[in-house]
């Protein structure tokens, strides 16, 4: 079992691909939340072998495209201050701000650097005890364990020049909040790695209360085409529920102990959505105990007025609404060489996705 | 603030993707401008008395400068060497020049010359002159090398550095697994906590380039994919010449590890950098032909047919996945970053 070539199997795809086609008798849009789903159905052209009845939208599962452009002014505002150093994952460096993103920081001195791990920025604070240390939180519940971890680190070796700038957000909010809006929506295709860390449980307003199915799928074009066919299943047999399609990693109760180590150092707040607004108890700030690691908190700086770039639908397309294709910037000027929003930078954004894999 | 900052050079800029290429038009070109320049080969081909001479170079700096299957002295010369070999050319004679942080190890220097020995003589070219500079501490990161290259190129062979008689129905080779050397060298990068039974494709592909050219003259483009990967030579091969290009990704040969860590990482082999790798544009009727001769070179063993340029959509790549689906693919902005989550 090698993981990658069973889940890529021609001949189980093009049988998925029958059986769903076989028992999908109306219109149906199903909605991937993750961003890497939208960017893996978009890289294997999943569409391609669906009938013409089932449609895909890609939802708000993009962690830098849902945040606002201050997260990345203030991040630069940080990065400009002479004694700290940023440490992030890579994918934040191009999304523009305002009037500048981190690339162009680095390129202009300021000290930002890529790290693939929460410890590694950790490592760089040890190393530069003279120094701000901030690690740029960014993600929903598979990344905050992650920054939660490298806290109780922090806290357990006294660091003092370690600090998290969080936008961390959780997902359930925001999916609700699309079918409060009235999003024409028949099913989710729900998040595989948020949900091997929180288990199904979350899930569970969209069919109790919304009477949505939802199915939590791989990342793998088998995983996501019996995800779809399970989908379809629920809505023709009217019988919407909470399944598990990524059994390899998801269990119904998920990562316990991920789930600690998040509750101890975070605790919920209202977050603010590109194009879903504030929405209640969808983000994750630090706790008052962990309060000397928040750069929020403890790192005064002044950051320039936010503009969200004019003419971006980045909002609309988020919620499902629109398609990248509906832009009026899309490709020109909005490119990856030449991003408008950061749904075009971003390696899970919907535009992204769409500018580099769609004919 | 500023609304309007100044603009400056970003990584992305020497990616070899898109801004590279912007990078290249706007400043380089504009400013250089002659009918040599403007043809953007590989090897800019010079009028002499019979044959013609190739002229090529290229900078080094690679990080880190030992890495499994080779360092930046076996790069610097292979570099040129194919990128000669690709135009046709048979590499004769290289420069070398060092950049040399202060403090470097003179050990170290000593291994990476010695293997650029080995590499010029496996290749058959001879170093003839070279440069030294010594840049204070800091100033540089280690070492950086920069290797120029000239050739003989016989008048048939001139077009192929242009791929001006590429058509549709040519058939597109690989010579053999792609992002092998992207791979290795991020496999080795002291923050990167994983390791791979891999090393670099690094080597000088001119025997086995020329024992193609000799056995077919329908041969019409070739180029070696360095940065940017297998991708970003399709790409620019369908913009430049304005014709399609359709690939089978089940054709294209990709290692099970680089595959493992490029799916860890959230990177495309397919753009991964390749140091021994080239891609070939085929008559059809000679196509099988040069297949086997390139796979009876060591360096030629997994060498496949990976697809075919078309008339349909003019300067699109089209990839069939895997699994029977289409999606385009296009050229890389900057470098390949890993994913969030």
């Amino acid at each position: 079992m090698k993981y990658i070539t069973e889940f890529r199997s021609k001949e189980i795809v093009s049988r998925l691909a029958d059986q769903i086609r076989y028992i999908s008798k109306r219109p149906v849009r199903f909605m991937e939340v993750c961003g890497g789903h939208t960017m893996a159905i978009r890289k294997f052209g999943i569409p391609s072998l669906l009938p013409d009845n089932i449609d895909l939208l890609s939802g708000p599962g993009c962690p830098v495209c849902v945040s606002s452009n201050l997260f990345i002014d203030k991040a630069v505002a940080y990065s400009r201050l002479d004694d700290v150093i940023i440490t992030t994952f890579g994918d934040l460096i191009r999304i523009p701000g305002s009037t500048s993103s981190l690339d162009n920081e680095k390129a202009n001195g300021s000290d930002v650097r890529m790290v693939y791990s929460t410890l590694d920025a950790l490592n760089v604070a040890r190393k530069n005890p003279d120094k701000k240390v901030i690690f740029l939180g960014i993600g929903f519940e598979t990344t905050a364990p992650t920054s939660a971890i490298a806290i109780l680190k922090a806290n357990a070796e006294n660091l003092e020049n370690f600090f998290l700038y969080s936008s961390h957000k959780v997902m359930p909010p925001a999916m609700e909040a699309l079918i409060d809006e009235g999003v024409n929506l028949n099913g989710y295709i729900a998040p595989g790695h948020v949900s091997a860390i929180t288990g199904s449980g979350i899930y569970k307003l969209i069919p109790d209360k919304f009477g949505l199915g939802c199915v939590i799928s791989g990342f793998e074009p088998v995983d996501l085409l019996q995800s779809i066919y399970m989908l379809v299943r629920q809505y023709e047999t009217n019988s919407p529920k909470v399944e598990i399609q990524y059994k390899r990693v998801v269990t119904p109760e998920g990562n316990v102990k991920a789930q600690a180590i998040m509750n101890e150092v975070f605790e919920l707040r209202d977050d603010w959505w590109r194009g879903l607004g504030i929405l209640r108890n969808s983000g994750f700030g630090l706790r008052k105990k962990y309060e000397r690691f928040d750069a929020e908190k403890m790192l005064d700086v002044e950051v320039e007025v936010t503009v969200e770039p004019k003419g971006c639908i980045c909002g609309e397309i988020l919620k499902g609404v629109k398609k990248p294709s509906d832009c009026k910037l899309f490709g020109e000027p909005c490119s990856p060489a030449n991003p408008v929003g950061a749904c075009m930078v971003s390696n899970e954004g919907s535009c992204h996705a769409y500018y580099r894999y769609n004919e | 603030m500023n609304k309007n900052p100044e603009k400056v050079i970003l990584l992305g800029h020497g990616s070899g993707g898109k801004l590279s290429h912007d990078l290249i038009r706007d400043i380089f070109v504009k400013y250089f401008h002659n009918k040599i320049l403007s043809e953007q080969t590989d090897s800019a081909c010079l009028p002499g008395a019979g044959e013609e001479i190739a002229f090529t170079t290229d900078s080094y700096v690679v990080d880190p400068i030992f890495f499994p299957g080779g360092n930046i002295g076996k790069l610097a010369v292979c570099g040129t060497v194919n990128d000669l070999a690709v135009s046709g050319a048979i590499p004769q004679y290289l420069s070398a020049s060092f950049i040399i942080e202060e403090g470097f190890s003179m050990k170290d220097l000593e291994k990476i010359v010695s293997t650029m020995a080995e590499e010029s003589r496996k290749a058959g070219v001879k170093i003839v002159t070279g440069d030294t500079k010594v840049i204070n501490k800091g100033k540089c990161d280690k070492l950086f090398i920069n290797t120029s290259g000239v050739g003989y190129l016989s008048r048939e062979h001139h077009p192929i550095s242009a791929g001006s008689k590429i058509a549709p129905g040519d058939k597109i080779i690989v010579s053999g697994s792609v992002g092998d050397h992207g791979v290795a060298v991020l496999s080795a990068r002291e923050n990167m906590s994983f390791s791979v039974n891999l090393k670099s494709d690094c080597a000088s592909l001119n025997k086995m380039i020329w024992s193609a050219l000799n056995i077919s003259t329908g041969i019409r483009f070739m180029r070696d994919a360095t940065r940017g990967g297998l991708a970003t030579v399709l790409c620019e091969i369908s913009e430049t010449r304005r014709l399609g290009i359709e690939i089978d990704e089940e054709n294209i040969p990709v290692k099970s590890s680089v595959q493992s860590a490029c799916e860890i990482f959230g990177y495309d082999p397919l753009y991964m950098a390749n140091e021994g790798k080239v891609v070939m544009v085929v008559d059809p009727a000679d196509a099988d032909k040069v297949l086997d001769t390139l796979r009876q070179d060591t360096l030629g063993k997994q060498a496949s047919i990976i697809g075919e340029i078309t008339e349909k959509h003019p300067a699109k790549v089209i990839l069939k996945t895997g699994i029977g689906g289409r999606r385009i693919v296009d050229m890389l902005t900057g470098e390949q970053l890993p994913r969030i989550c």
